[in-house]
């Protein structure tokens, strides 16, 4: 067992999957000669040269493009987005053609590809740099969505989506690649699909499920720590997987607890964080004790200062505060 | 990239040995009067009700999807936009099978589910079919680089309107491939209008292989006026790319004879520019060369009578085909649901 940063553990695996498949390339600005503006492929150019390690220009729409282009050649690119905002001017190349271009071919041509990134806020960036994309990219059919949070998971699920066929949307944080925790010397995938409990219930106190991927699972866990000498007793669940959605994870806590708060990054509007709602008050109606909260972003784009910026975040004081109201705790 | 010094000098149409190429002549004339029969049996229909959504039609612009498709080899691949048909009745795919795509059938090419818009064959070359201008063109350019990657020798052919040199996927494309050096002919069909706009309107410049060299792309620009010519200037520039790596942008000076789409009146043209065009038609001057080669009228007839049957039998053939099934929505938007 090693203990490894968030990033090495993505680079391990990209660094596996490419020495395992040929056809594995890694497409991005400053993947290369650079060693990837945070790291994350660092010395993989040297390994595999410059054919397989591809540096772009500023052209996210281009070299999102090109992916697809050689996805549907048979190639399996990992394309970075040095971060997931500026994936916004790629996002046709994405929803119009990595999401439907096997639909629309009726099956001729399939999209082995990975976009990867930091989603999120990090610190300071304003508003431009500071957002979440999950909403917009599970909000339509045709891609996978990955978010992870520890560095096992990133490990065993960047393998994962490597070798999947589909086109995969795969979110990392850019203030969580130094996080370190262990992962295994010998290999091993994570299936997409599978949410994870990360802090399991004690059978002590009134039970929350606290529903949580990516950021999110910091500022949870910090809270279910402050609620349990309240005689809270959190669940976290880890989605991992935002689309598809582990629908039974998410209720067998739920029928458990009875009450539930999401924490997560990302705007309030619709949707990732609505959708679990929904789900949850469609598929588990007569367990509920209280309604669902969630614990995200305010609905304002988010601001430079310091001060400003901590009021707009997600907080284990926030998380704490929704804990004691789902619990009629209110004080 | 390896070289094939063999094909560097196989620019030109395969000759018949007998007369000037007269079947070869024949050939490129009957698949262009087969796509313009297919678009007129297309109309039709549209005005039938048969066929809804967008319908473009590519009449006029004939020579070009066939010149292509005649010198394309094996394994090359045409990426085109929503104006799709000609390229797919040129590549060989089958006009029941495109015709049924159209009315939205369950033997359609891709099973009804892209309709006019979204033609793919993948194992005749036609590789889409793409509906969001300019979007193609990094795509037409990865597939460019895979076969760089894969050192396989096959050439892209990306086909997209003159509106499309406007936008910034196709400057980030076209970019990409002239730094990567990647096996790609870019072809602009100027038709000379984005819709109802045309290229003054759009362009400060006329010429638009005037931004080749800032792109390291070899350039070429003519009219287009004869298919024979078409093919010989297109296949030089494949030719380039597949040897030396040397991407290019040919602009081709076109015409559509109708409107944007179906629901088109085409009021920003004038009678006499449509007439001059018109008179002009590829089509015509191929049955002029024809006739001039000896081939009787009763010759050209035959030609006629027998593609007109085949639309017949396409339109036919759409007309009965059964709907896609219910569950058939289901189907492909990931791996998993097949």
């Amino acid at each position: 067992m090693a203990t490894l940063q968030i990033r090495e553990a993505l680079r391990a695996a990209i660094d596996e999957e490419m020495a395992r498949d040929e056809r594995v390339f890694v497409m991005g600005e400053e993947v290369g000669h650079y060693d990837g503006a945070y790291k994350v492929t660092e010395g993989l150019l040297k390994k595999y040269g410059e054919r397989r390690v591809v540096d772009t220009p500023i052209a996210e729409a281009g070299f999102a493009g090109i992916g697809i282009g050689a996805a549907m050649c048979g190639l399996r690119p990992i394309i970075e987005f040095m971060t997931f905002n500026f994936s916004a001017v790629a996002f046709d190349q994405i929803l119009n053609n990595a999401a439907k271009l096997h639909q629309l071919t009726a099956g001729q041509f399939t999209l082995p590809m990975v976009f990867r990134g930091p989603n999120g806020a990090a610190h300071m960036l304003s508003s431009t740099h500071s957002q979440a994309f999950e909403s917009f990219y599970c909000g339509f059919p045709g891609v996978k969505v990955v978010s992870v949070a520890t560095p096992y998971d990133a490990k065993g699920l960047l393998k994962t989506a490597i070798r999947d066929d589909n086109p995969i949307i795969f979110f990392e944080s850019e203030i969580m690649y130094a996080n370190r925790g262990e992962v295994p010397d010998e290999e091993y995938l994570i299936p997409i699909g599978k949410a994870d409990i990360k802090r399991p219930l004690t059978g002590t106190g009134i039970g929350v499920t606290v529903i949580t991927w990516g950021q999110g699972l910091s500022v949870a866990l910090a809270a279910a720590e402050l609620a349990a000498p309240e005689g809270l007793d959190c669940e976290v669940i880890d989605l991992r997987s935002l689309r598809p959605l582990d629908d039974e994870a998410v209720l067998a806590s739920v029928r458990k607890t009875n009450r539930v708060v999401l924490v997560y990054h990302g705007w309030p509007y619709g949707g990732t964080g609505a959708e679990v709602s929904d789900r949850i008050q469609r598929l588990a109606f007569d367990h509920l004790d209280a309604p669902v909260l969630r614990v995200c972003y305010e609905d304002v784009n988010m601001p430079y200062a310091e001060n400003l910026e901590q009021l707009v975040l997600p907080s284990p004081a926030k998380a704490l505060e929704a804990f004691r109201e789902v619990a009629y705790r209110k004080v | 990239m390896s070289r094939d010094t063999a094909r560097k000098t196989d620019t030109s149409p395969p000759s018949s040995g007998a007369g000037p190429d007269l079947d070869h002549l024949r050939h490129l004339y009957t698949q262009m009067l087969r796509i313009r029969r297919f678009e007129e049996a297309a109309a039709r229909a549209y005005t039938q009700g048969k066929i809804s959504g967008f319908l473009h039609l590519y009449i006029g612009q004939e020579a070009i999807a066939v010149a292509t498709a005649d010198l394309m080899e094996p394994g090359d691949r045409v990426v085109t936009t929503y104006r799709d048909h000609g390229f797919a009745i040129a590549l060989g795919c089958d006009s029941g099978a495109c015709m049924a795509e159209l009315f939205g059938k369950a033997t359609g090419l891709v099973g009804g589910v892209g309709g006019s818009m979204h033609f793919f064959a993948k194992d005749k070359g036609l590789w889409g079919g793409y509906a969001i201008v300019g979007s193609h063109v990094p795509v037409a350019a990865g597939h460019a680089f895979a076969s760089k990657y894969n050192q396989d020798g096959r050439v892209t052919l990306c086909f997209l309107g003159e509106g499309a040199m406007h936008i910034g996927a196709t400057a980030e494309g076209m970019n990409l491939a002239g730094l990567w050096r990647l096996p790609i002919v870019f072809v602009i069909e100027n038709n000379m209008y984005a819709m109802g706009t045309p290229l003054s309107r759009q362009s400060p410049v006329d010429d638009l292989t005037s931004r080749a060299p800032g792109w390291a792309l070899a350039s070429d620009r003519f009219v287009v006026n004869d298919v024979l010519e078409t093919r010989t200037r297109l296949a030089e520039a494949v030719a380039h790319a597949r040897n030396e790596n040397r991407p290019a942008l040919v602009e081709l000076l076109t015409y559509r004879f109708r409107g944007h789409s179906m629901s088109d009146p085409g009021k920003y043209r004038t009678k006499d520019e449509v007439d001059e065009w018109r008179s002009r038609d590829p089509l015509h001057r191929s049955e002029q060369q024809l006739r001039d080669a000896g081939i009787t009228e009763d010759a050209l007839t035959a030609i006629d009578d027998g593609i007109i049957a085949e639309m017949d039998a396409a339109t036919a053939f759409a007309d009965e085909s059964p709907l896609p099934e219910p569950a058939h929505r289901f189907r492909h938007n990931l791996i998993e649901d097949v």
